[in-house]
């Protein structure tokens, strides 16, 4: 089996990539990448493109390393990985749509975030022109006596991102959902090729509205690393303060929605209550609810303010009083544990394959958090759990979510105690020569890929892998056999992004 | 689970009380939705929220709306599930133009008379994303906009303020589409 460092011994390293390894390698290493992927030696973590070259970044199982391996296709064409792993295909014919490198052999040459209605084609790519009148959208069949399909969205009942999914039930049964996203493409990548670093970096703060820290934390370091730029530490301890209260909000405010879905509205109205307490503490501290555009190359756009520490300690008070209550209430309730109990299970070898991150990889067995592994400052010195379930249903999902909270609530109490004075922000150097940086970040659905070749004090090309990428798939493989009254519930439990998955 | 419902039979509810002395905005915004809200729309305000692209910051304030602390329902202003239930369309983010359609389709789909609020600095023009190959623009370049509530995302606050204005254009005669 190849290994990672194999793969990259056996291309032409490249310069000033940082901090992990990038190679240039001939088709035949991509496609033996390819089979590692498929044989679980590697995992996907990345694939993407250029006008005329290909991507990968993957993560060596076994020796838990990282690395990228480029492909350059002069004939706009590259051996598709979807061919032999899974999880590239939806990666595969986005790089398709949005460069026009063709995927030879791949599975599935239909389009995915291109609706033929951008009047071109290819738009990162070299652009033709085309009209707005799309071709129907062919989705996948599914035969036998008595089915109908269920077609739902774009615009969904709820208050929520748009997309669609086709259904194919027989009777109460789901055979197959299919899932059509897209919707919500706004062309960031093309908005940030070109631009300057500081306006990038308000683009991705803006990815996934609920990630904004964490998008904004990877973006900044993997220009600090492109760079080899050191943060002050009183900058790192407070970035991860604004991580975990990202991670707090969102796993609090998902814990009352899933229940809600299962029409236990009760939780979801105390758990609004928390999530509300933690939003209004951020505000208190950093001057914005949500902690919008407070992340910077270099560190922080500013400190935290004078009495902040006491109002997120107020916070965490409150959640510590009154969230063990609610605990409780969930694990006690009998007609909820029915509903969440063996529903929308993720089996472990799909949550490996797919190397889901986050709470939908956690709850399937599969032990994998970026802030422990590839690791980043300040994780190094504060002390958390990992709390990882193999069951993989909603019940499973919803207690990494409680665990987590229980997690970040220790790290919250770390990082307040350990404060020090100091700067909370170095300036960027003009580069001189171009360079290229990378970093995996977790947000509070699992890990955010940022990677970026700097030219001068501009972004000549930038690439945002959400963690929902590996997430959305697995989705269509836990309603199966489940009962579509049941999806809600399901679809919940995963909280996928679809901004983030449409860019 | 009858622990706690006893438990919040006797706490002081959370919701921010109307009139409280040290913070009269919510009190006085209290008042204002209920008195025009009654007049015009028969105490009741429908909307339906349309995500025309955004990226989801604006869904999750407006999400808040409902917790306890805002409980927009105690004001008659409550979220529907269908355009052809609503009053008023509250549409967040750039349109793309992968989103165009659906949200024309909605807006048709409402019946009349309604209101078209644009929720966030996006739906205003564009913001950040203005100038993309996959982006209309701000909501008025797609369907007619009654309302705009500026910020990235607005708070809860604001949106509510927000409703307010547009109660008040209602009552003062301005004729809805």
């Amino acid at each position: 089996m190849a290994t990672l460092i194999d793969l990259i011994r056996a291309g032409h390293e490249v310069e000033r990539h940082r901090p992990w390894p990038r190679a240039v390698v001939d088709a035949k290493v991509w496609r033996s990448a390819a089979g590692a992927l498929a044989d679980g030696g590697l995992s996907l973590l990345g694939l993407w493109g250029e006008p005329s070259c290909v991507h990968m970044a993957v993560l060596d199982n076994g020796t838990s390393a990282i690395g990228v391996l480029s492909l350059d296709c002069p004939d706009h064409q590259f051996p598709s990985v979807a061919a032999h792993h899974p999880p590239a295909l939806r990666l595969e014919r986005t790089i398709h749509d949005l460069l026009g490198l063709v995927p030879t052999g791949t599975p599935d040459p239909r389009p995915w975030l291109d609706h033929g209605r951008w009047q071109m084609r290819f738009p990162l790519g070299e652009r033709l022109d085309a009209s707005t009148d799309a071709a129907p959208y062919r989705f996948l069949p599914a035969e036998g006596d008595g089915l109908h399909q269920i077609a739902v969205g774009p615009v969904h009942a709820g208050i929520i991102e748009p997309g669609h999914f086709r259904f194919t039930a027989s009777g109460e049964t789901v055979v197959r959902l299919e899932q059509r996203l897209g919707y919500t493409h706004k062309g960031v990548e093309g908005l940030m090729a070109g631009s300057a670093v500081e306006q990038a970096a308000r683009l991705a703060g803006r990815i996934s509205g609920d990630s904004t820290v964490a998008y904004a934390l990877a973006f900044a370091q993997a220009v600090e690393a492109a760079q080899r730029i050191a943060v002050p530490p009183r900058a790192l301890l407070l970035r991860a303060l604004m991580a975990e209260l990202e991670r707090l909000a969102n796993h609090l405010g998902d814990i009352g929605a899933i229940c809600n879905d299962a029409s236990f509205a009760l939780m979801q109205a105390h758990c609004a209550v928390l999530r509300e307490s933690v939003l209004r503490a951020a505000d208190a501290a950093f001057g914005h609810r949500m902690m919008r555009d407070l992340v910077v190359p270099g560190g922080l756009a500013r400190d935290i303010a004078g009495d902040g520490s006491s109002a997120i300690r107020a916070a965490l008070d409150q959640i510590r009083r009154h969230f063990p209550a609610l605990i409780e209430l969930y694990d006690n309730t009998a007609s909820l544990q029915d509903r969440t109990v063996t529903t929308g299970v993720v089996t472990p070898a799909l949550a490996r394959q797919f190397a889901a991150g986050g709470y939908v990889g956690r709850a399937s067995g599969r032990n994998h958090d970026a802030r422990r592994m590839p690791g980043y400052l300040p994780y190094d010195g504060l002390r958390f759990e990992v709390p990882v379930l193999s069951d993989g249903d909603v019940n499973a999902r919803v207690w990494i979510r409680i665990r987590e909270v229980g997690q970040s609530l220790g790290l919250a109490d770390q990082i307040l105690a350990g404060l020090e004075a100091g700067p909370v922000r170095v300036s960027l150097q003009a580069a001189t020569e171009s360079c290229e940086g990378m970093a995996l970040v977790e947000g509070f659905r699992g890990d955010i890929l940022a990677w970026l070749r700097l030219s001068g004090d501009r972004i000549e090309r930038c690439h945002l892998r959400d963690p929902s990428w590996f997430q959305w798939p697995l989705l269509e493989a836990a309603i199966e056999a489940n009962i579509v009254a049941d999806f809600p519930l399901c679809n919940k439990s995963f909280n996928c992004s679809y901004s983030g998955q449409d860019l | 689970m009858r622990k706690l419902l006893f438990q919040s039979l006797f706490r002081q509810p959370l919701t921010e009380q109307a009139p409280r002395p040290d913070d009269a905005a919510l009190a006085e915004l209290a008042a204002m939705v209920g008195h025009t809200a009654r007049r015009r729309l028969g105490r009741s305000l429908s909307i339906r929220e349309v995500d025309a692209g955004s990226c989801n910051g604006c869904e999750l304030e407006i999400h808040a709306l409902s917790n306890a602390y805002y409980d927009v329902e105690r004001f008659g202003i409550r979220f529907v599930a269908s355009p052809r239930h609503a009053d008023v369309l509250l549409v967040t983010g750039p349109v793309t133009k992968n989103m165009r359609d659906a949200l024309e389709r909605t807006y048709h789909a409402t019946p009349d008379p309604k209101w078209v609020v644009a929720a966030g600095d996006c739906a205003k023009d564009g913001g950040c994303f203005a100038g993309s190959y996959a982006v209309v623009g701000g909501v008025s370049a797609v369907v007619p906009v009654d309302l705009h509530i500026p910020g990235c995302p607005p708070s809860p606050m604001a949106i509510l303020r927000g409703l307010v204005a547009l109660l008040e254009t209602v009552d003062t005669g301005v004729a809805a589409r």
